[in-house]
């Protein structure tokens, strides 16, 4: 394989496959509280994190780690102390992000918005090897969250009223979700860029889930198809010479459209057999007392 | 688990002048509420009479404006035991945004019995024990997404009963369940009030629990109007054409009676 002779390309499928694991593994508990979206969101909020570290001439990854962090925390007190219109309040966030983003990095004296276009869009092949430290040490972070309070964090994303009665600390759990995507984000940046980051959070959880009947499996399923994409789009993008991220995103959009032909006789196949389970005890189907006449005559 | 600091004397519940808002709407008016250990405590009232809330304060998911809510007699805000608590939230849904087994669900009911979230081989027995008794056993490997308004109840409920409490607040358990579903969870309650569970429940009508409730505590407008036996049925519910669905009795409809 020479695609594995150059370091820039070993670095970049390290990057690729840590972020096939761990943009899914956040994502489910985000499409499990149905705030599908706030990878977006925060990704917006991130921009302004890669210019300010533009400006003060200092890591972008890290310095989009800390404002995107920031960002997810705010989202998460606008979420409680909703008052005013939340969505009003996430909106301003978002575009305050990437105007933020846009404005920092042309007031940097090496910046322009060419550099930022490499961010917004992914650009694997000029990941650097602290790039690549950086993002290790973040993803450890997601996968330990991630897997390790699985059944805390699927407790408080499935039924959160709940949760709090169990005794589950929820607030500190959802702002540990809201950090651990954030992370995320900045782990995917450098693979997918921000404005498609979302994507690979939740598309393949979408695909899962249409196969899957249990949490487990849609997890296993999700983390599994956000690796081969990410692997596959890489390979791709360095053989055709295409953009990564696009070529990625792609590629688990594809793979909701399999997910989803498959589907459908997966599903006939299971009804099928539940049918056969009941069909010892009430019947499935509506039957008609024998004793009724069809032409019984019935008095009002 | 045994409380030895505690006597039995002391209410499992108790409001005092409990006062409550949403938005600037009061909703809770100063309620005075108690309930003793192994009572079965109805709280009726039409819509918008403050019963939901009156429950969510009790769990803290509504903030007092005023007055004192005690736990087992401990202040709420210190209360730490809620392994001792089963909650039914109002819901007409088990289902989250992603595909979830009828055991995965239950087993979140365990976590407030399970230390760092990890669930030993009883925790494990302890679920499929609750998914026994509300007869959803056979049902635990599949999808939530699967099953009927019922069986939705049933789970929930089964999650509130994973961590075997003392205590089990039910929010309106009987909405949108059919007849048979109804019958199993009348015969479920039936149960752990039989085995000295305490039980506050909101109902919108006594419905096929009536027999079970000791007493009933009615609302309106965030004010306590009736605390003692439980109200015989009045105005239309009396009407003779009303269909009181008692699954305990062969199903009669009133024009056949």
């Amino acid at each position: 394989m020479e695609i594995l002779d150059y370091a820039f390309m070993q670095r970049a499928l390290l990057a690729a496959v840590l972020v096939g694991i761990t943009a899914p593994a956040v994502g489910i508990y985000l499409v499990q509280r149905r705030q599908a979206l706030m990878g977006d969101g925060i990704g917006h909020v991130a921009m302004t994190g890669v210019g300010l570290g533009f400006l003060l001439n200092t890591s972008p990854v890290w310095m989009a780690t800390l404002v995107s962090v920031l960002g997810a925390v705010l989202m998460e007190l606008i979420r409680w102390y909703g008052k005013t219109r939340g969505d009003i309040a996430l909106a301003m966030l978002f575009y305050g992000g990437m105007a933020g983003g846009v404005m920092f990095i042309n007031l940097a004296p090496t910046g322009s918005n060419a550099n930022l276009t490499s961010y917004l869009f992914g650009s694997l092949s000029t990941v650097s090897q602290s790039d690549v430290t950086a993002i290790c040490l973040l993803a450890a972070f997601v996968v330990l969250v991630t897997l390790g309070l699985r059944r805390q964090l699927f407790a408080v994303s499935q039924d959160e009223e709940f949760a709090r009665v169990t005794g589950l600390p929820v607030r500190a759990l959802n702002l540990l979700t809201a950090v651990t995507a954030a992370v995320t984000v900045t782990v995917a940046m450098r693979v997918v860029g921000l404005l498609l980051v979302s994507a690979l959070m939740v598309v393949p959880v979408a695909a899962a889930q249409q196969l899957s009947r249990s949490f487990a499996a849609t997890f296993a399923i999700a983390v599994a198809i956000g690796v081969t994409v990410t692997i596959s789009g890489t390979v791709t993008s360095y053989y055709q010479d295409v953009p990564p991220g696009a070529t990625i995103v792609l590629l688990t959009i594809a793979a909701f459209i399999l997910t989803t032909a498959l589907a459908t006789p997966l599903a006939r196949r299971r009804a099928r057999a539940a049918a056969a389970a009941r069909a010892a005890g009430d019947p499935a189907e509506c039957v008609i007392p024998a004793s009724r006449e069809p032409d019984e005559k019935v008095g009002v | 688990m045994t409380h030895p600091e505690e006597s039995v004397s002391e209410p499992v519940i108790s409001l005092r002048g409990v006062r409550a808002d949403l938005g600037s709407r009061p909703v809770l008016r100063g309620i005075d509420l108690t309930v003793n250990h192994g009572e079965v405590v109805a709280l009726l009232g039409a819509n918008g009479s403050g019963k939901s809330t009156a429950v969510r304060s009790i769990i803290g998911q509504v903030p007092l404006a005023e007055g004192e809510i005690r736990l087992f007699g401990t202040p709420r805000k210190a209360f730490k035991d809620w392994a001792r608590v089963g909650y039914v939230p109002q819901r007409t849904t088990a289902a989250g945004g992603v595909p979830a087994t009828v055991t995965e669900v239950v087993s979140s009911g365990r976590l407030s019995r399970a230390r760092f979230g990890v669930l030993r081989k009883s925790d494990r027995e302890a679920v499929r024990r609750a998914l026994e008794l509300v007869g959803m056993a056979d049902r635990a490997k599949d999808s939530v997404d699967a099953l009927s308004g019922g069986q939705h109840q049933r789970v929930l409920i089964a999650r509130a009963l994973a961590a075997e409490p003392e205590l089990l607040i039910m929010d309106e358990p009987m909405a949108g369940v059919d007849l048979a579903s109804q019958e199993v969870l009348a015969h479920t309650l039936e149960e752990q009030v039989a085995a000295g569970t305490t039980v506050l429940l909101v109902l919108h009508e006594l419905g096929p629990l009536e027999p079970l409730i000791d007493r009933a505590v009615v609302l309106r407008d965030g004010c306590v109007l009736h605390d003692g036996p439980p109200p015989k049925a009045v105005g239309q519910h009396a009407l003779p054409g009303h269909d009181h669905v008692h699954p305990h009795e062969p199903i009669h409809t009133g024009l056949l009676s």
